[in-house]
Order: C-alpha cells, then sequence, then structure tokens
C-alpha cells in the first residue's frame, strides 16, 4: 500500500493535476474566441487589476471584511508554500530526482500547517454563520473544504505520530493527491482562472468603462 | 441539508400577467430548446468560467443596495440571485417548470439593476450582472418578461423609439420647444437634418414624450455656446434602449444600428448623448459588441463629458453659484461604466457652492434602484423597487442636501421615488436645469 501511495499515486495525481490543467485552459482559451473576449482584453489593466486584487486590503471590499482577507490570504500562502518548502517533500523529491531547495524548519513548517487548518476551521464556521453565505452552500462546498484541509490535518496528525504513524502518512499522500486531481474539476480550478477572470474584469473596467475595479 | 435550512418569510406577490400569464402557454419542449439553445449556442467561457469558479463565498453580497435595503435577506444578494436562478437551471439541466421561470424573470428583471458593482467585490471579478442578463434572455425568448417592459420593447421594435412617439409629434416638440428657447436666447435655434455638423445631438423618448423643456434648454445651451450642431427628424433621435435590458437583444442591435447610421448619414462628427445612463451604456458598450464592433463608428460623448468641455474651454461662461445645498446620484452607466466620475465632480465644483458628497462614492455609489430596466417593469413592482433601496434614502438624507443632481433619466425617475417614497424633501434636478440658473447669456443673445 505505502509503495502504491508513495509512487505510482503520486505519479497519476500530477498527471491528472497538470494534463487537467492544461485541458481546462484549452478549453476556456478556444471558447474565449466566441465570446468576444480577446479584443476586450488589456494588458495594462489586467496587471493593474490584479496588483489590487493580490494585495492585501487593496480592495475596497477587503477593507471591510479584514477578517476574512487575513484569513484568505494567510490560507493561501501557506497552502501553497508549506508542500513546496516542507523538508520532507524536499528529501523525498531529492531521493528521486536529484535537485533540492532550502525547507522550512520543523517548527515553521508545523506553524503554517496549523494556519491552514486554522483558516479552514474559519471558513466552516463562516458559512453557517452568515446568512449570506449559508444560502448559497451546498454539500460541496464542504466536501471541497474537506479536500484542501485533508491533506494539511493528516499531515499534522503524522508529524504528531498521533494514532498509527503509517495509516496517517497513507491517507495524507491519498489526501494530497486527491486534491491535486481534483483541483482541475472542481471549483478549486480557481487556482487557475482567477488571473483570467480577474484579468477580463480589470481589462473591461480599465479599457473599456475607463474605471476602477477594486 | 438540515443544517442549510434557512427559514425566510415569503416575499410578497406582485401580479404581473407578463409573467402570470405567459408561463400559461408554454410547452416543456419549447423551454428545453430555448434554455439549451441560450446556454450551448450563445454563452461560452464567460459563462462557463464563471460557473466553475464561484466557491460561493457570498463576499459580492456587501456591494448589493438590494440586499443592504432588504435587512441582508440572502436571496437578495448577488450570489443569492444566481443560486436561485441559473444554479437552479443548470442543476434541472433546463428541465424547468414556469413557476421557476417566473421566479428567474422576477429576480433577474426587477430585482437586479445590473449595475455591476458586485463586480468589484468579488474577488475573483465575476461578472454577476452578465449572468443576470443571460437569465434574461432566457425569460425573453420565452416571453416572459414582466408587461410594462415588454410594452417598452414592443414601442421600440415598431417605432424605434421608447413611448410610441410618431414623427409628426417629434418634429412638432422640435418646433415647440424651439420657440420656447427663442423666448430666453435670442435667434435659438433646432437644426434639422444639417449634414457635416460637429454635433449630432439625441435624446431618450421620454424627453420629447413628459419633459420637452430639456431640449428647449439643450436649444438655448447650444445656441449661447455657439456649437455647429444638429437632430435629426427621422428615426435614431431615440438614444434609448430597453430592449438591451429585456434580452431581446436582436431589437437592442436595430435599435443601436439606427442610431449610429442617422449621425452617419448626417455626417456628424460626433454624437453628444443627453443626461441618460443606460442609453450611453447601449450606445459605447453593449450595442457595439452585439453587433460586432470594437467601438462605435463616430465619437459619442455623454452629456456629462461635452458640459465639462463647454466649461473648460470657456464656450459657456459659469456667472453665478447655485446655491443650495446640492448631492449627487453618480449614475452607474456613466460613472463605474465609463468614468466620467471625476468630470462630473468638477462640473459641479464650477457651478455649485455648496456641495455635498455622498458616502459611499465614485465607483461604489449606490445604485438608484431603477436603472437596469427595473424602472421600466412598471407599477406593479415600484413598492419593491422602493423598498430594495432604502440605503439610498439614508445615503441621500445623511447629506442633509436639498437638491439631489441626477444627470440620468433612470436615476432622476428613481431617486424622485425615493425621495417621495422615504419622504425626504428633496427636489431632483438634472444638470441643464442647473446650467440654465447660472451661465452667461450674452447682451447680443439676451431677450429683453
Amino acid at each position: 500500500m505505502y509503495e502504491f501511495v508513495s509512487g505510482p499515486l503520486v505519479w497519476i495525481a500530477f498527471i491528472i493535476f497538470f494534463a487537467g490543467m492544461i485541458y481546462q485552459l484549452a478549453t476556456m482559451l478556444s471558447m474565449a474566441k466566441k465570446d468576444k473576449v480577446y479584443s476586450y482584453m488589456s494588458a495594462k489593466y489586467s496587471l493593474r487589476s490584479l496588483a489590487h486584487w493580490t494585495t492585501p486590503f487593496g480592495a475596497r471590499n477587503m477593507r471591510k471584511r479584514y477578517e476574512t482577507t487575513i484569513v484568505t490570504f494567510a490560507f493561501h500562502i501557506c497552502l501553497i508554500l508549506t508542500p513546496i518548502f516542507l523538508a520532507a517533500h524536499v528529501l523525498m523529491f531529492s531521493f528521486s530526482w536529484g535537485p533540492k531547495w532550502l525547507a522550512f524548519s520543523a517548527a515553521g513548517a508545523n506553524w503554517l500547517t496549523v494556519i491552514v487548518i486554522l483558516a479552514s476551521l474559519f471558513f466552516l464556521v463562516r458559512r453557517w454563520m452568515l446568512p449570506e453565505v449559508r444560502f448559497v452552500t451546498d454539500p460541496s462546498d464542504y466536501l471541497l473544504l474537506l479536500v484542501a484541509a485533508a491533506p494539511f490535518i493528516t499531515g499534522f496528525m503524522a508529524t504528531r505520530q498521533w494514532f498509527d504513524y503509517e495509516t496517517m502518512v497513507i491517507l495524507h499522500m491519498i489526501s494530497g493527491s486527491v486534491m491535486l486531481m481534483v483541483i482541475p474539476f472542481t471549483r478549486l480550478s480557481h487556482m487557475l482562472f482567477f488571473p483570467f477572470t480577474r484579468a477580463y474584469m480589470g481589462s473591461e473596467f480599465g479599457a473599456v468603462r475607463a474605471a476602477k475595479d477594486w | 441539508m438540515g443544517i442549510m435550512a434557512m427559514s425566510l418569510p415569503s416575499l410578497p406577490k406582485v401580479p404581473d400577467p407578463g409573467l402570470d400569464e405567459s408561463v400559461k402557454i408554454l410547452t416543456q419542449e419549447r423551454i428545453n430548446e430555448v434554455i439549451d439553445r441560450v446556454l450551448d449556442k450563445e454563452t461560452a467561457a464567460r459563462f462557463r468560467v464563471y460557473q466553475d469558479t464561484c466557491v460561493h463565498c457570498g463576499l459580492c453580497s456587501d456591494a448589493c443596495h438590494w440586499f443592504l435595503s432588504n435587512d441582508r435577506d440572502p436571496r437578495f444578494s448577488p450570489v443569492g440571485k444566481v443560486k436561485q436562478t441559473l444554479w437552479e437551471i443548470m442543476k434541472r439541466k433546463g428541465r424547468v417548470d414556469g413557476d421557476l421561470l417566473k421566479t428567474c424573470s422576477r429576480i433577474a428583471q426587477t430585482e437586479c439593476n445590473v449595475c455591476r458593482k458586485c463586480s468589484m467585490y468579488c474577488p475573483f471579478g465575476i461578472d454577476i450582472a452578465y449572468l443576470m442578463l443571460v437569465v434574461r434572455r432566457i425569460c425573453n425568448e420565452l416571453a416572459v418578461v414582466p408587461q410594462f417592459m415588454q410594452d417598452t420593447v414592443n414601442s421600440h421594435a415598431v417605432t424605434m423609439n421608447q413611448m410610441w412617439v410618431k414623427q409628426d409629434e417629434w418634429v412638432d416638440t422640435l418646433q415647440w420647444q424651439e420657440e420656447d428657447a427663442r423666448a430666453e436666447v435670442k435667434g435659438a435655434a433646432i437644426p434639422l437634418d444639417k449634414t457635416g455638423a460637429d454635433v449630432f445631438y439625441s435624446v431618450i423618448a421620454p424627453e420629447p414624450k413628459i419633459l420637452a423643456q430639456l431640449i428647449g434648454y439643450m436649444a438655448q445651451l447650444m445656441t449661447v455656446a455657439k456649437v455647429d450642431w444638429t437632430m435629426p427628424s427621422f428615426d435614431g433621435w431615440d438614444n434609448s434602449n430597453m430592449a438591451m435590458y429585456s434580452g431581446d437583444f436582436e431589437t437592442m442591435g436595430r435599435v443601436e444600428r439606427v442610431h449610429h447610421d442617422s449621425a452617419l448619414k448626417l455626417k456628424a462628427k460626433r454624437i453628444v448623448m443627453g443626461e441618460c445612463g443606460h442609453a450611453f451604456r447601449g450606445a459605447v458598450y453593449d450595442g457595439p459588441r452585439w453587433l460586432g464592433w470594437r467601438e462605435p463608428p463616430i465619437p459619442v460623448i455623454h452629456a456629462v463629458e461635452f458640459y465639462h468641455e463647454l466649461i473648460t474651454t470657456g464656450k459657456i461662461k459659469i456667472v453665478r453659484k447655485y446655491e443650495e445645498p446640492i448631492t449627487v446620484q453618480e449614475p452607474c452607466n456613466i460613472v463605474r461604466g465609463r468614468g466620467l466620475g471625476l468630470k462630473l465632480r468638477e462640473i459641479i465644483e464650477a457651478t455649485c457652492s455648496d456641495f455635498r458628497p455622498p458616502d459611499p462614492d465614485f465607483e461604489h455609489n449606490y445604485c438608484c434602484g431603477a436603472g437596469g430596466g427595473v424602472i421600466n417593469c412598471g407599477p406593479p413592482w415600484k413598492t419593491s423597487r422602493v423598498k430594495g433601496n432604502s440605503v439610498k434614502a439614508e445615503q441621500l438624507a445623511a447629506t442633509k442636501a436639498h437638491v439631489i443632481l441626477t444627470p440620468c433619466h433612470n436615476c432622476h425617475s428613481g431617486i424622485e421615488d425615493i425621495v417621495s417614497g422615504y419622504k425626504l424633501g428633496m427636489h431632483v434636478k438634472f444638470f441643464i436645469e442647473i446650467l440654465m440658473q447660472t451661465i452667461e447669456i450674452p447682451d447680443e443673445l439676451r431677450v429683453e
């Protein structure tokens, strides 16, 4: 089991992740032509909009909802950086392929993981507490949150050696692979689409309507 | 799902034959065919990506005056409206019934002003107004459209103007206004069908129908500013376009084309449009996009830009200031829709001595609640429209102004309803009314 999840499954997950992303990107780009999107795109206004929306508190709504802004930024930054710079991941990669890069200290990685888990809890509570969020929540929203949080919860538990270590590591690898595989085909695809939707709206607001969109 | 079950009070039922009677004659085959066609053939990347990307975070909610005014009722949040309409249609794979179509039409046509403010609050920049226009398109193709709105669109389709104005009535109104203008300014004239003029001036049909004096004011202004201008005696004089909002895009395209064509026919150098927001949006953005033009064929400017130009180039002189405390309703379609916020401020500063800015303002200003075709859904929907904009009443009252400037016809009517509905005791004015009180009429043009 361990051999399968740490070898072929990871391969499958990465292949599906990258192939899925390329497929979704190609589909979107070809459909964009039919939608007369290209003639409205502007590099300048795309970047202007992206700069505002990737800077904490760079948009009015971010300042109004400061708690959500802080948690959202922390969540996404930790979610992306932790797996890439985790010492165990770097080591496993270098055993198989050779190259190595800098890694977080154990304590540092531990804190980043805790941030992701706490932020996920925040999103969960937010779904229950705010009527406008609860109204548009369906079971898949909980499932997606679980998919994103599970690799971190299982990773955290494995590091602490809670329950059976090997089982936990296997669960960690499975949940990580599942997350990678579903990103292109679920709403987690905002990882891919966010820059495009934002760029398009930035272009329309900037180049056509001479207005700000933040 | 139990944890998500929410008990929300039922909304008052509004009878509207355009919805209630229309759904009775629909067949399931027709519904399926229309929804499949609109979703498969008429939408593409934007629709698909918006559906796949929205993470149901609800952050768009605080943008919407309907949501804020209805005690944060989630059914009025932008994403809540999408959930009740498009998500429901998608979930049922287009196999929907008349009841859902009625709900779709009510929500998309009467409870959303397609003001696009929510796109500035969605972190992904999802164009929720566009999604509501897709819902309107589906409803239009099934003829489930509020009756008053449909009548307006019928008028566009038949007469090429919004209010069933006949050609002789149009020309007669211009002559009458020309006479009135001459009582104030010597030699004031409304040159009809002049070829090669610098300015082709167009208005919306409610001007000749119910606010004819505005045309007379413009004749005075053009004469004082010595502008080489013209208006057409033929179709194309009305620049309004409610078909753009009902989802009847074929009629929208015809109306926009006639407007631009009439200016081209007269070889005008540019089009100046009266104080109306939606008409401007139709002429510079939605219309050209439907017609496959990147830009309109000849430059089109809004009255606010035109006034700004006349004032800053000294073609008109401001000799006295308007002194009443005044605030402004910044029209979505020219401020968020065309970046005219600053120019609007500058012409107010140039003419008014006691300006009280609203808060929030510029791109973040609240919509008047009437735009996007909502006011054209008529009297049956007036109560919900006024109730759906209490934040606007609070915002206006907080300025303590006596007068509200509205350089847009929909805003003007919508704000009048807010003022009377919430007993604000304020007056609503177009900018040209302020100009008529503040510009210099040179001695040689003054009527003794």
